[in-house]
């Protein structure tokens, strides 16, 4: 890929650049023959007293500028810089990321592509690959779940049990690959929700988990929450482990007081988790996977998956907030 | 050998004084950005946040605090070096005035959030054309004067001002070039420019207001004050002309440095590398110059503490633009970039050429617009010295570090390639040398209220005067004069 619509715009810069380095020389050569009378003053006086001596040039300043001169003739023949001249080291940027980024594949390659033949549970198990995870993690997921994996506001706690998405290892490897999008849509399915009606409905859910006692508004949330909300979050607002989440657990991704809830539900969540798997490619992944799975809160692997009317499956507390 | 008229003080006296206010502002909204990199507790709500209150301090100390030094001293040293009062002081008047409402705009929007996202061109488009206006006026001002001068030579300094007055134009009309929303907020404008050729823009320009407005401009300052001060001619007239040429042609390619390892092409990227080298030599030659002129002289150091400043900032001086062609290699821009050494090097510029030059020279102008031989206290001025070395010293020391460590704490790899720290992990490292940074801030920024106090003592003890305008003959002072 060239930068230049066609050739004659190359030699336009090339001659420009080059009789810009060379008039830089030029000046420095054509001044430095003038006569000097050292010590003496050019005889013009300005404001009383400023004058001005008529020493020559330093000549160690001299050749220091002469020398940057002849370095940048140098290095525009061996480096890319003169229009599409590519230099006689034949460098460029591109090149070089790819040389290191092979030159990786080959050192690194074999030491991940060692622990992706491995289950998710040796690799967890063994302590080099716990480790190797680790350090993939700080990397790349300590900047939103936290140098702890415990989460923060937005964005999961992945050492608890509560998965949103699934919680064996073969969902959690799927959340790595491909990321996933969430969108909980502004006032649920009833667009005309009315700020008071949002306080009931707030105040319902919060009563799931023990947080609000107002039966009153409670009671009308409920039959709010019916109409907007149960077609995804469960008749009992249990959830749906991939759809939404369960409100009668204490997990709550973006806060449990009653002001979090009133905005959630006012203005709607939308949230991602970006795709790795083409980025890091699967070795990295696979050793990802099980550093999430070490940290304790993955469900085992052969678990029943919900159904689909969030009957609780029974050991699981499945998806949460 | 004296007429009637007198020289037009007035707005120099404006100019002056708002250096002293602007530059504890700018240096006071710094100290506290500092401090938030240290406490992050004291990013108190939206308007006062780190994002916010950063490009209110560029802004304000690079064109509120250098802004009115240079057009303070531009104006004293064209006047006196022409013999001839300022070209029309009506727009003179204007330029004070509508530069400190750009001032107080850009204080009043950039904590608000409008801003056009370009660095040290935050300023959105109303404010950009009223810019544009106090600019012309300026250059109106100042070459007129140049042209109604009474000496057949322009002198060196002046050379200096008009290139960075002419490219400051230049480059503001360039970069700021944007196209207004013009429905709600009328306010609001995208740059003209896009992607890649945009980054292009902005770094040129980004580059030249380092290489006209805080070098250009105060070599300026530096070729009127240092000899006057020094009582010294300049040391080579020779020299000046080189380096006045070579400077003001090498700045203008040395933009791409600034954009080294993105989607700026190779080509790009490599001009930009030589010529910022090629600028070492141009750039050093104003240091000699200046350092040079006091040789016959130097015992004039130990108790001149104005000379100590206008000759510590040209060591400063030197010493950034050694360390700037040197970032500016690619290999090294590779540790460098995006680290704490970049802040160490801007700040070895901002404290230790421009802010001590510009106060050395505000120094001695004060006592000469209000009629006094000397300021209020030299012994104040010793001690304000002092602080601001030790604090530019500790500022410039801990940000180079610190940067040096970032740089390889990123780089570090495991036996398995990846990487030793994760980035929070330099974060942390970090911590010591934020604190050491805002104790060198902190200091600098003392020693700014000191100089409010001593200025502010001096001009009640004067008052306002305006010194009659000199015959350009300076005859007796040279003999070789007479040939002219």
């Amino acid at each position: 890929m060239s930068d230049f619509v066609n050739s004659f715009w190359s030699i336009y810069v090339t001659v420009i650049s080059l009789v810009s380095i060379l008039a830089c020389g030029l000046l420095l050569w054509q001044q430095s023959s003038h006569k000097h009378s050292p010590g003496k003053t050019t005889g013009h006086v300005w404001d009383e007293n400023l004058e001005e001596f008529s020493n020559p040039l330093p000549n160690w300043w001299r050749w220091l500028f002469y020398l940057t001169v002849i370095y940048a003739l140098i290095y525009l023949a061996m480096f890319p810089g003169l229009g599409s001249f590519k230099g006689a080291f034949g460098w460029s940027s591109v090149g070089q990321y790819d040389a290191e980024q092979k030159l990786a594949e080959t050192n690194y390659g074999p030491i991940f592509e060692k622990y992706r033949s491995q289950d998710i549970k040796t690799v967890a198990a063994s302590s080099e690959g716990r480790e190797m995870g680790q350090r993939l993690y700080m990397t790349y997921c300590s900047q939103c779940h936290g140098s702890d994996a415990r989460g923060a506001k937005g964005f999961p706690n992945l050492t608890d049990k509560d998965w949103l998405w699934g919680g064996t290892s073969e969902k959690i490897k799927e959340t790595l690959t491909n990321g996933r999008d969430a969108m909980m849509p502004a006032k649920g399915l009833k667009p005309d929700l009315t700020p008071e009606q949002i306080v009931d409905l707030a105040t319902y859910v919060r009563s799931l988990s023990g947080l609000s006692k107002d039966d009153g508004r409670a009671a009308k949330g409920k039959e709010l929450f019916a109409v907007a909300c149960a077609a995804c979050h469960g008749p009992e607002a249990k959830g749906v482990t991939g759809v939404a989440p369960n409100l009668t657990d204490s997990h709550w991704l973006y806060g449990s007081s009653e002001p979090d809830i009133v905005e959630t539900i006012t203005r709607g969540r939308v949230n991602r988790m970006p795709a790795f798997g083409e980025f890091l490619g699967e070795a990295k992944v696979h050793l990802l996977t099980a550093y999430v799975v070490s940290l304790g809160g993955s469900e085992p692997d052969p678990a029943a998956a919900p159904t689909a009317n969030g009957a609780p499956p029974a050991p699981t507390e499945a998806a949460g907030k | 050998m004296q007429s009637q008229a007198t020289y037009n003080y007035k707005v120099i006296r404006q100019f002056t004084v708002m250096t002293v206010v602007w530059g504890i502002v700018g240096m006071l909204v710094g100290v506290i950005i500092a401090a938030q990199l240290v406490w992050p507790e004291l990013n108190l709500g939206e308007y006062l946040s780190y994002g916010r209150l950063r490009p209110l301090h560029t802004n304000a100390v690079i064109f509120a605090f250098g802004g009115c030094s240079l057009f303070a001293t531009s104006y004293y040293c064209v006047q006196r070096t022409c013999h001839t009062p300022l070209f029309a002081p009506g727009l003179a008047a204007f330029t004070f005035w509508g530069w400190q409402v750009v001032i107080l705009l850009a204080a009043i929007t950039l904590p608000m959030g409008m801003t056009q996202g370009k660095e040290y061109a935050e300023l959105e488009w109303p404010i950009d054309l009223l810019i544009t206006v106090v600019w012309v006026s300026y250059a109106v001002v100042f070459f007129g004067t140049i042209v109604k001068r009474k000496t057949p030579h322009i002198y060196v300094a002046n050379w200096f001002f008009g290139g960075f007055i002419l490219t400051v134009a230049v480059l503001h009309l360039v970069n700021s070039a944007a196209v207004p929303v013009l429905s709600s907020p009328i306010w609001k404008s995208y740059s003209a420019y896009a992607g890649v050729q945009d980054a292009m823009v902005q770094w040129w320009y980004g580059h030249n207001a380092v290489g006209f407005f805080l070098t250009a401009g105060f070599l300026g300052m530096m070729y009127y004050f240092v000899p006057k001060q020094a009582e010294r001619p300049v040391y080579s007239y020779r020299l000046s002309v080189v380096h006045f040429w070579a400077l003001i042609f090498t700045y203008m390619w040395a933009g791409p440095h600034h954009l080294h390892y993105t989607a700026l092409p190779d080509w790009t990227q490599s001009l930009g590398m030589v010529f910022s080298l090629i600028l070492l030599a141009p750039s050093w030659g104003g240091m000699i110059n200046g350092v040079m002129t006091l040789s016959g002289a130097w015992h004039k150091l130990r108790d001149d503490p104005v000379l100590k400043f206008m000759i510590t900032s040209l060591s400063f001086y030197g010493m950034s633009t050694f360390e700037g062609p040197m970032m500016s290699i690619k290999t090294v821009n590779a540790l460098s970039h995006y680290t704490d050494w970049t802040v160490g090097h801007v700040h070895s510029g901002a404290l230790g050429w421009v802010a001590m030059i510009a106060i050395g020279c505000t120094y001695y102008m004060l006592p000469r617009l209000y009629g006094k031989a000397e300021m209020f206290s030299v012994r104040l001025i010793n001690i304000h010295f002092w602080m601001a070395t030790l604090g530019v010293v500790l500022y410039i020391a801990s940000m180079w570090i610190a940067g040096v460590m970032q740089g390889l704490m990123w780089r570090a790899t495991n036996p398995d390639g990846t990487l030793t720290y994760a980035f929070v992990d330099s974060v942390k490292a970090t911590y010591p040398y934020y604190t050491v940074r805002l104790l060198g801030g902190f200091l600098f920024l003392s020693g700014m209220f000191l100089m409010a106090y001593n200025s502010f003592k001096t001009i009640v003890g004067g008052r306002a005067y305006d010194a009659p305008v000199l015959a350009p003959s300076g005859a007796g002072l040279s003999p070789l004069a007479a040939a002219h």
